[in-house]
């Protein structure tokens, strides 16, 4: 069998040697740069992971509250207490985030004949039946009593591992569906549901636990429910009125945080295009205007935003006034840069063009650049004014107001997660939006390829 | 040709011949109708900006004109005692002004690495700043890698992974760091790994984006010889592809770090520590020194660490820089 590996004589290869001596002799660096690079980052990344705590900081972590967290972003907890009262029965007492009108009929929590309560959990076989002296556990349809004297609520000694016995109180686990806290005075139900509760209108609202169907018949053929307005103002009124997801607020917010934006790259625009000229050093042939214009959009970008922020959160109270002015500081030393570079880079054919037939120097650039840099300049400036819209949130958060703030408040409670993701969604929404706006004018504009 | 262009295009006193003047005609009407577009657009602009200075007006806790003269006032009032007590602040040394107060009692808050030797608390802050900004860089950057082939039409053939690749580091990128960092902080307790983990996932998105379109845009050649060869999927990427895209990957890289700084100092001032809180608080409180020490501080890093990484992106990759600076700001 013949070989298909090419084999050479000797004196080829002391040829092929000597005739490129840069692929058989290469320099350590080259050799082994890799190698070296990739052992000082990982040495780099464990000197870090020690430095920062990150083993002991996730060993200490509060896990079992990420879960819920995390759980609270898609569902929502019904928290009744079921109190033991003096006179033998038991009293449902809702939080002050009570999901249920008052008196409405709740299918998993049912009153009994003897003044105690039913609560479901899923299905019949995982239920509570709360008396006031005894607690009955139904866990896959075995009951387990719970006594309940004046000192102690005690599970009885073959009770599953779902049942647990926490000192003086029992809890008891059902998965997704929720958890019972039994006490000697009350019992702590904690009932889980997918999606959100009350999102469209709140229990006050007269729209409230009326089914999509019920809501489109009154939408559009149904009787005024006021007759003073339509049903359908009606429902935008109480929809944005919604006391709990707060719909008009957030959405305030959120525009003031486009404003920022919107406001801020566009004021940076107006004042970066005139000072790029001033800046470039084929436009003004004076080095020290050059000089001083380059260094004022060096100072105006490396303050960081949330100098300028806090800056003028400090003055101007907070708002999108100091957002307004924080992105625009930043942004016109950055686009003036950009926008100088620009200018640099121009080619000179078509000044010297207008130049040639006597045009004053205004008419020089304004024919012979802007029509050059014009599209490069607002590509720039949509770029700007799409990763301003992100950094508006931020900006927001240290004090500048809009939805930032609103963020920062709602995860402050730990408690509306729920909220948290609506406006994450709403975010998400606005800047995907935004994104593909530009994008379709910027490919317009210069013709390039769009993801 | 002579007749056509005497009768057609000049009249007889060096007027236009009706053809031309037909098409000046034309070319005067374009004008009207461009110049008609241009001028409602800009009518149309200056309207939604006048309403939406107005809106943010009115949306301000104060009002824009009430509180200019505040505002110079914050300016006058908002000056250091004297000019070295910047300095004091900055290396906790101190002060004569000293009493009792938190404004001047700089040298509480220093770093004991022996019994004399200390660091200074703002240096301190900024070194887990620039830190916090370099490792999720890293991180960030590693896992773009990993991602970016999969997000490659010349690559990938199968849309799907494609699509979800991309939808995934479209939702990175635009989701709300505070968020991430947020519910971090609600799990681990306050710290840097919070900031940390919430930028690393906004740079993984920024640069896998990035990362991917240098990816379609290499030269597929040395591609089609390795796959000639019957090279694997793993070894067409490993020599034909990332010796073409690593320059252009390392300065995007260099980009992201200097962004990742800025952030990281955000990031801080809404709960992640370094020298963002510590600047928060000072404005916060009318500490005058301490709040220079910290703008210096942070304009002299963040001036070295730009223009340090301009010179490698340039000896990298020569003038394209200024081209790959557009997508990643």
């Amino acid at each position: 069998m013949i070989s298909s590996v090419p084999s050479i004589n000797a004196s080829d290869r002391e040829r092929l040697r000597a005739a490129h001596p840069e692929v058989f002799h290469r320099s350590f660096l080259k050799r082994y740069g890799l190698l070296v690079g990739s052992g000082i980052v990982t040495l780099y990344l464990v000197v870090c992971f020690f430095a920062f705590n990150v083993g002991p900081a996730f060993m200490n972590g509060q896990w079992d509250r990420a879960s819920l967290y995390i759980q609270d972003w898609y569902s929502w907890r019904a928290q009744p207490r079921l109190r033991f009262e003096d006179n033998g029965t038991v009293r449902a007492q809702w939080s002050s985030r009570g999901q249920y009108a008052q008196g409405a009929e709740i299918f998993w929590l049912k009153p009994t004949a003897t003044g105690g309560y039913t609560v479901t959990y899923g299905s019949d076989d995982d239920r509570l039946e709360v008396n006031p002296s005894r607690v009955d556990v139904y866990v896959n349809g075995t009951a387990y009593p719970v006594t309940i004297t004046e000192d102690a609520a005690t599970a009885p000694a073959n009770a599953p591992s779902a049942i647990q016995q926490d000192g003086n109180k029992v809890l008891v686990h059902y998965g997704f569906e929720g958890q019972a806290e039994i006490r000697t005075s009350q019992v702590y139900i904690q009932r889980r549901f997918l999606g959100w509760a009350n999102f469209l209108f709140d229990t006050k609202s007269d729209f409230w636990g009326k089914s999509w169907s019920q809501l489109i018949s009154l939408a559009t053929v149904g009787e005024r429910l006021d007759p003073a307005r339509s049903n359908i103002s009606h429902m935008v009124d109480d929809f944005l009125g919604n006391n709990v997801w707060q719909h008009a607020d957030i959405l305030w917010k959120l525009m003031q945080t486009l404003v920022m934006a919107f406001v801020g790259t566009l004021l940076g625009t107006i004042f970066a295009f005139p000072l790029a000229f001033i800046a470039a050093r084929n436009i003004t042939l004076n080095r020290a205007a050059n000089w001083g214009m380059k260094r004022l959009f060096d100072f105006l970008r490396s303050v960081d935003m949330l100098i300028w922020a806090l800056f003028f959160t400090r003055s101007f109270g907070p708002g999108p006034i100091p957002g307004i002015a924080a992105i625009f500081f930043t942004d016109a030393g950055a686009l003036g840069k950009v926008y100088a570079e620009a200018v640099e880079n121009v080619d000179d054919k078509q000044r010297e063009g207008v130049k040639s037939v006597g045009a004053s120097p205004v008419i020089v650039n304004r024919f012979g650049i802007v029509p050059q840099v014009l599209p490069v300049f607002i590509s720039q400036s949509l770029y700007f004014w799409e990763s301003n819209t992100r950094s508006a949130t931020v900006i927001g958060a240290v004090g500048a107001g809009g939805i930032g703030l609103k963020l920062l408040e709602a995860m402050g409670t730990n408690a509306d997660w729920d909220k948290v993701a609506y406006m994450v969604l709403l975010i998400l929404f606005v800047v995907f939006l935004f994104d593909n706006v530009s994008n379709a004018i910027r490919s317009r504009l210069i013709g390039g390829p769009t993801h | 040709m002579a007749t056509i262009s005497e009768s057609n295009n000049s009249g007889p006193r060096g007027e236009l011949g009706p053809a031309a003047s037909m098409v000046m005609q034309h070319y005067r009407q374009q004008l009207r109708t461009r110049r008609i577009y241009t001028a409602i657009s800009i009518v149309v602009f200056l309207i939604v900006l006048f309403y939406s200075l107005q809106f943010a007006n009115d949306a301000n806790a104060g009002k824009f004109f009430e509180r200019l003269p505040y505002f110079f006032d914050f300016i006058r009032s908002f000056v250091p005692d004297s000019p070295m007590e910047i300095f004091r602040a900055m290396f906790d040394l101190p002060s004569p002004y000293a009493d009792g107060s938190l404004k001047y009692n700089y040298t509480a808050d220093r770093h004991y690495i022996t019994d004399t030797l200390y660091i200074p608390n703002f240096i301190y802050q900024l070194v887990i700043t620039i830190n916090i900004a370099l490792v999720s860089t890293i991180i960030g950057a590693a896992l773009a890698f990993l991602l970016c082939f999969f997000a490659s039409t010349n690559l990938v053939g199968a849309g799907a992974t494609r699509f979800v690749v991309r939808r995934i580091m479209e939702v990175m990128r635009a989701f709300p760091e505070i968020v991430i960092a947020g519910l971090l902080t609600a799990i681990l307790s306050i710290g840097p790994i919070a900031a940390i983990i919430a930028i690393t996932v906004h740079t993984i998105g920024a640069l896998g984006k990035l990362f991917f379109e240098v990816v379609e845009n290499s030269d597929m050649k040395p591609d089609e010889g390795l796959r000639a060869a019957g090279a694997s999927w793993v070894e067409r990427v490993r020599f034909a592809i990332v010796p073409q895209v690593l320059p252009n990957f390392v300065s995007y890289t260099l980009l992201r770090a200097e962004i990742n700084v800025r952030a990281s100092t955000i990031i801080g001032a809404v709960g992640g520590g370094g020298i963002g809180e510590v600047f928060r608080l000072a404005i916060g409180r009318d500490h005058a020194a301490k709040t220079y020490a910290i703008i210096i501080l942070l304009l002299v890093s963040i001036i070295i660490i730009d223009q340090f990484s301009a010179w490698l992106r340039r000896r990298l990759i020569g003038h394209q820089s200024f081209e790959f600076g557009r997508g990643a700001a």
